[in-house]
């Protein structure tokens, strides 16, 4: 499948990371050839194959609903860009 | 100091022929001197290392001592050390310090082991050749421009310059066992689920795992039992009986029988590696070992496989980092949606980002059942080739890698050939199956390694296999500038 420059916007909008336009040839070109390569996935059969998510087929264990962990708020906020006391600091999204 | 093995170190230790403050200054002085050539350190801190040397030289005062008492260890820097800054490699993550120690790290420092400083790797571990870390590339000490490979080429070269007796390190395709044998050292791999996840930062959950690199079978056997443990704090850590992978090694291995996959011994291996491969088969011939052809006949897909499930589940993964709640955030921006994009464009280099795109790619509408289920499906065909081959043999032997290291440079440019790198060791990651690199020769000057692979956690057979080969070769005792 051939990438056009409306699908590296596209991408470039989904993953939130800008490209910058004068890098969007590269990248196009970088990104088709990993394209091509998964292609090759393409030419097997896999009907009736049941996926693979997990290595050992193992599922998501369960534990008793108790409080496991000391609470490190100010820890965590502290890591932040920005934050006051209680919360992390972002552009102010509504007017 | 500087060659001896971790069973030396420990008795040096207990003798009191040295003091673990002794030895850590010993091996923070080599990392004065060498690192500024191999640069395969990103964080020393000698204030935080030796006062845990004094701690623990009081343990040893007291008799409270166990194998990793003491020594110190080089801890990729994919590792959360608590007060430690980590940064896997990434701008992103520059002014991190981690708030908590990983299961890793923990385990270490409870075994009174000495963290000596935090290791390059490729940025989130992204590569075969440690020049994607935003710290530089490091420098393989068998020839200085040369790559070390990656991921763990940081912890590879800090073990094969001997700036430190033994590393900590990560594999999701082939990073441990490529830097392994790119750099003449032994590096285990282990089942999925054996190392706890948990503080490690995290590329391709149903790939990553931990495992050491080190000078032999026998300190990766130590290093091992002190990484391998359960932990409800990873779900998909396994509750699983370690056993003494120390005690295993000296189990007897004639009689025994080693898979040859066709695949990997046809006409598209190197053929000078070829050469090699066959002295090792030689070499366990002689011990009464058997050999059998075997078939893995979908594992030309792994590298196509992988390079959805890797993606797609990095994408997912990074996703974490917008410039909110940790690392980096850009300096200008208009609102919260730019913020995120400019973050995220200048917080990750080019590789990482090209993965994230591939992966959103792959996952986006419409492209979900064409790539990501039909990767996981063939994940399956890949994962049941190994589950048949265990049929009829103990252990399967192949190549670690297709070349030994190549020139610093060489193949930045090109994405696909470095991806090609890892072409006989991802299919194991994606079966979830243990595998060690061990060295067994040089081309050229430069080291080169076999793999063993083994079922599922049967570590114990794998190393007992690798130490029964050191103790009849010395490749693994080779050390850059004095042998070669």
């Amino acid at each position: 499948m051939a990438l056009t420059d409306k699908d590296i916007k596209k991408l470039s909008h989904l993953a939130k990371i800008n490209i910058d336009s004068k890098d969007e040839k590269i990248v196009l070109s970088k990104l088709e050839g990993i394209i091509k390569l998964i292609d090759t996935m393409q030419q097997v059969d896999t009907n009736n194959i049941e996926p693979m998510s997990h290595a050992l087929d193992i599922t998501q264990p369960l534990r008793e609903d108790v409080v496991t962990e000391e609470n490190q708020k100010n820890d965590f906020l502290k890591l932040g860009p920005e934050s006051n006391e209680d919360y992390f600091i972002v552009p102010r999204v509504v007017e | 100091m500087k060659n001896l093995s971790l069973r030396e170190l420990n008795s040096g230790l207990s003798n009191k022929k040295f003091s673990s403050e002794e030895l850590t200054k010993f091996f923070l002085n080599e990392i004065k001197t060498s690192n500024p050539k191999i640069n395969a350190f990103i964080t020393v801190d000698e204030e935080k290392s030796l006062q845990q040397a004094k701690d623990a030289d009081k343990r040893i005062s007291q008799n409270d001592m166990n194998e990793l008492t003491g020594i110190p260890i080089a801890q990729k820097d994919i590792f959360c050390a608590k007060g430690w800054k980590t940064t896997c490699a990434s701008k992103m993550l520059d002014n991190f310090y981690a708030p908590y120690d990983s299961k890793v790290i923990e385990l270490f420092n409870q075994h009174g082991a000495i963290n000596l400083g935090k290791t390059n790797m490729d940025e989130f571990a992204m590569g075969s050749s440690n020049e994607t870390s935003y710290y530089g590339e490091v420098r393989n000490p068998w020839n200085l421009d040369y790559v070390p490979g990656g991921s763990s080429g940081g912890s590879a070269a800090a073990v094969a310059s001997g700036m430190a007796p033994a590393a900590t390190a990560t594999d999701t395709g082939g990073s441990i066992r490529q830097p392994a044998s790119l750099c003449g050292l032994t590096g285990l791999k282990p089942t999925y689920g054996l190392v706890s996840r948990f503080g490690m930062i995290a590329f391709a959950s149903s790939l990553d795992q931990a495992g050491p690199i080190a000078k032999s079978a026998e300190d990766c056997a130590l290093m091992l039992k002190v990484m391998a443990a359960h932990d409800e704090r990873d779900s998909t850590s396994i509750k699983h009986n370690v056993p003494d992978y120390l005690k295993n090694l000296e189990s007897p291995i004639n009689g025994k029988t080693i898979g040859l996959p066709k695949e990997f011994f046809n006409d598209d291996l190197n053929q000078d590696i070829k050469v090699i491969l066959e002295q090792v088969i030689d070499s366990y011939q002689k011990m009464g070992v058997n050999f059998k052809e075997i078939s893995l006949p979908n594992s030309h897909l792994s590298i196509p496989v992988y390079y959805v499930i890797a993606p797609a589940e990095a994408s997912s993964n990074l996703s974490r980092y917008d410039g909110v709640k940790f690392g980096y955030r850009a300096e200008e921006f208009k609102d919260l949606e730019e913020m995120y994009l400019k973050t995220r464009e200048q917080g990750f280099g080019d590789e990482v980002k090209r993965r994230i795109l591939v992966g959103t790619y792959v996952l986006s509408a419409g492209y979900y059942d064409a790539y990501y289920l039909k990767a996981q499906k063939i994940r399956r065909l890949i994962a049941n080739d190994f589950k048949n081959a265990f049929n009829e043999c103990d252990l399967i032997l192949a190549p670690s890698c297709p070349s030994t290291a190549f020139k610093i440079g060489d193949k930045t440019e090109d994405p696909v050939a470095m991806y090609m790198q890892d072409m006989y060791t991802i299919s194991t990651n994606l079966a979830g199956l243990p595998a060690i690199s061990s060295p067994a020769g040089f081309l050229n000057k430069m080291p080169v390694g076999f793999q063993l692979i083994g079922n599922y956690f049967d570590e114990a057979t794998i190393l007992n296999f690798t130490h029964q080969y050191q103790q009849i070769t010395d490749w693994h005792q080779k050390t850059p500038e004095a042998d070669v």
